[in-house]
C-alpha cells in the first residue's frame, strides 16, 4: 500500500519537473531567443504612444462637441432667429453627425479608412492610429462630457453669471471642476476600453503589444506563452491606470463632507 | 462698530433712480408670463414683490439682471440701457449681485472660495483683501469658524447666509433675492431673515421675492403686488398689505395672512 502511493508521488513530481522544464524551455524560446521580448517592449512602448495621444486628441474633440451640443441644447430654445443661431445650429448638426458616425461603425473599418483611403501619404502606422483611434474616442467621451455637464443643476451656472463671470469664466472655474467629478469613472473606463482597442492596430502594421505577441507565435508556433504574457502586460497596465484614478477621485472627493 | 458695513460712500445719492423698467414682457413659448411691467427703483429702496405662484414676480427679477433675457421692454441701470445688445451685461451683474431660493453655493468650493472667487477673479480685490473681507462678512453673519467649510457640511439656512456673504463680497449696488428663505426649515429662516433686515437698516438697495409678509411689513418701503403677469397694486406697506384696494390683493392676503 505504502508502497504503491510513493510510486503514484514519484510519478506526480516527474510530471510536474517535466512540465516545469517544459514551460522554461517555452519561455527562452519565446522570450530570450533571438531577444524577443524586445518585440514586446516595442510594443507595449507603441500602445502606450498610441493610447497616450489618442486620449489627448479624443478629450480635445470631446470638450469642444460636448460644448458645442450642450450650450445647443440649453439655449437654442432663448435664441433669436437670426445668422448667429444657424451658425450655432449648423455646428450642432455637425457634431451629431460626427458622434453618429463614429459611433455607428466599427473601430477597426475606421481605422482601415484613415490609413487606405484617407492618409494614403504617409507610412507613419503609428501617426494614423493615434489620429484614428484619437477621433474615435473623441465620440465617446463627447458624450461622457456632454452628461456630466447636463447634470450640474443649472443654478451653478446661474449663479456664476450673476456674480458677473462670463460663461467661459464660469465654465471653467464652477462647471468644469464639477463635472470632472462626476464623469470620472465613465472617463477612466472610456480609457480603459480605449487601451485595450488599440490592439487592432496591427491591421494597419503598426507593432503594437497585441501584433508583437503575434509575431513571436508566428516565429515560434506556440500560443501559450506569448499570448499569456501579452494579456498579463495589458492587465498591469490596466490595474495601475486605476490605481492612479482612484487617487485622482479621492483627492477630488475632498468638498463631498464627512 | 463701521466694521463690517458696507460702504455706501462711494455710490450715489440715497433716492436716485437705479432700475428703470419701462413695458417690460417675457413669454416662454405660448406662456407669457411678464405681460407689461414697468417699475423704477430708487437707490436705498426696499422693494419686496408679493403675488401668487405664476404671477411672474421671480421672472420679473431675473429679467433685472437678465438671468432671463426678456422678449420685450426695455431696463436701465444707471441710466444706461442693459437691454441694449451692446451692454457687457457681465459689468452690471456684478453690481446686482442675486441670492437664490436654492442657495446655489458652489460644492466643490470652500466657503472661503465660494465667497472670494467672483472678486478675485474679475479683478475687483487681491487675494489678500478678498480674504479679509470673507473673514469680516463672515463674523457679521455668524459663521466666522465655517471659513474652510464645504457646503454641503452646513444647514440650509448656513448655506443662505453665506450666499447673502457671497453676494455682499462684490460690494453690490442692489441685491435681488428669489424667495430667499422657501427652500429653508421653518426653524432656520429666522435667522436669514434678521440678516436681510441688518442690511436693509444699513441701506443696502433691496429687491426681494418673498413670501414673509412680516418682513414686507417691517422692512419695505415699497411693495408691489403682481398677479397673471401684471402689476395689480403697489404702494407703502401700510397701503398694500393694511388697506389693500384691489380684490385680488385682498383675496391674495387673506389667504396668506389665515
Amino acid at each position: 500500500m505504502a508502497e504503491w502511493f510513493l510510486q503514484v508521488q514519484m510519478k506526480f513530481i516527474l510530471r510536474i519537473t517535466e512540465w516545469f522544464q517544459k514551460m522554461q524551455a517555452e519561455f527562452t524560446l519565446n522570450f530570450i531567443a533571438k531577444d524577443r521580448w524586445r518585440l514586446l517592449l516595442t510594443g507595449l512602448g507603441n500602445t502606450l504612444l498610441i493610447s497616450l495621444f489618442a486620449v489627448l486628441i479624443g478629450i480635445l474633440i470631446a470638450v469642444v462637441v460636448a460644448l458645442v451640443r450642450s450650450s445647443w441644447d440649453t439655449t437654442n430654445e432663448r435664441l433669436r432667429p437670426g445668422f448667429g443661431k444657424s451658425v450655432f445650429s449648423f455646428f450642432d448638426r455637425l457634431c451629431r453627425l460626427y458622434i453618429t458616425v463614429i459611433r455607428g461603425t466599427p473601430t477597426v473599418i475606421q481605422l482601415m479608412i484613415m490609413y487606405y483611403v484617407i492618409m494614403t501619404s504617409t507610412k507613419n502606422g503609428v501617426l494614423v492610429a493615434i489620429i484614428s483611434f484619437g477621433i474615435n474616442s473623441g465620440a465617446y467621451v463627447a458624450e461622457i462630457i456632454r452628461g456630466g455637464i447636463m447634470s450640474i443643476e443649472k443654478g451653478q451656472m446661474e449663479a456664476g453669471r450673476s456674480l458677473g463671470l462670463n460663461y467661459t469664466k464660469t465654465m471653467w472655474y464652477i462647471i468644469a471642476p464639477q463635472v470632472l467629478k462626476a464623469i470620472l469613472p465613465a472617463l477612466a473606463n472610456e480609457f480603459i476600453v480605449l487601451l485595450k482597442e488599440t490592439s487592432i492596430s496591427g491591421y494597419v502594421a503598426v507593432m503594437d503589444l497585441t501584433y508583437a505577441g503575434n509575431r513571436i507565435r508566428g516565429a515560434t508556433y506556440s500560443a501559450f506563452m506569448p499570448l499569456i504574457a501579452v494579456a498579463i502586460i495589458y492587465l498591469v497596465v490596466v490595474v495601475g491606470l486605476t490605481k492612479l484614478v482612484g487617487i485622482l477621485e479621492r483627492r477630488l472627493r475632498q468638498s463631498d463632507g464627512r | 462698530m463701521t466694521e463690517g458695513k458696507i460702504d455706501l460712500q462711494k455710490r450715489g445719492a440715497i433716492g436716485e433712480e437705479l432700475i428703470r423698467v419701462e413695458h417690460l414682457k417675457k413669454h416662454f413659448g405660448d406662456l407669457e408670463v411678464l405681460k407689461d411691467v414697468s417699475q423704477v427703483i430708487r437707490r436705498g429702496q426696499k422693494v419686496v414683490l408679493l403675488g401668487p405662484s405664476g404671477s411672474g414676480k421671480t421672472t420679473f427679477l431675473r429679467c433685472l439682471n437678465l438671468l432671463e433675457q426678456p422678449t420685450g421692454g426695455k431696463i436701465w441701470f444707471e441710466g444706461k440701457e442693459i437691454t441694449a445688445p451692446d451692454c457687457d451685461i457681465n459689468r452690471i451683474r456684478a453690481r446686482m449681485c442675486m441670492v437664490f431660493q436654492q442657495f446655489n453655493l458652489f460644492p466643490h468650493l470652500s466657503i472661503r472660495k465660494n465667497i472670494t472667487l467672483a472678486p478675485v477673479k474679475l479683478k475687483l480685490k487681491t487675494k489678500e483683501e478678498a480674504d479679509a473681507d470673507a473673514e469680516r462678512l463672515l463674523a457679521r453673519v455668524g459663521l466666522r469658524e465655517k471659513i474652510d467649510a464645504y457646503p454641503r457640511q452646513l444647514s440650509g439656512g448656513q448655506q443662505q447666509r453665506i450666499a447673502i456673504v457671497r453676494a455682499l463680497a462684490m460690494n453690490p449696488d442692489v441685491m435681488l433675492f428669489d424667495e430667499p428663505t422657501s427652500a429653508l426649515d421653518p426653524e432656520m429662516v429666522g435667522e436669514v431673515l434678521s440678516v436681510m433686515v441688518e442690511l436693509a437698516r444699513e441701506g443696502m438697495t433691496m429687491v426681494v421675492v418673498t413670501h414673509e409678509i412680516g418682513f414686507a411689513r417691517e422692512v419695505a418701503d415699497h411693495v408691489v403686488f403682481m398677479d397673471d403677469g401684471y402689476i395689480v397694486e403697489e404702494g407703502t406697506p401700510e397701503e398694500v398689505l393694511l388697506d389693500p384696494k384691489k380684490a385680488r390683493t385682498q383675496d391674495f392676503l387673506r389667504k396668506v395672512l389665515k
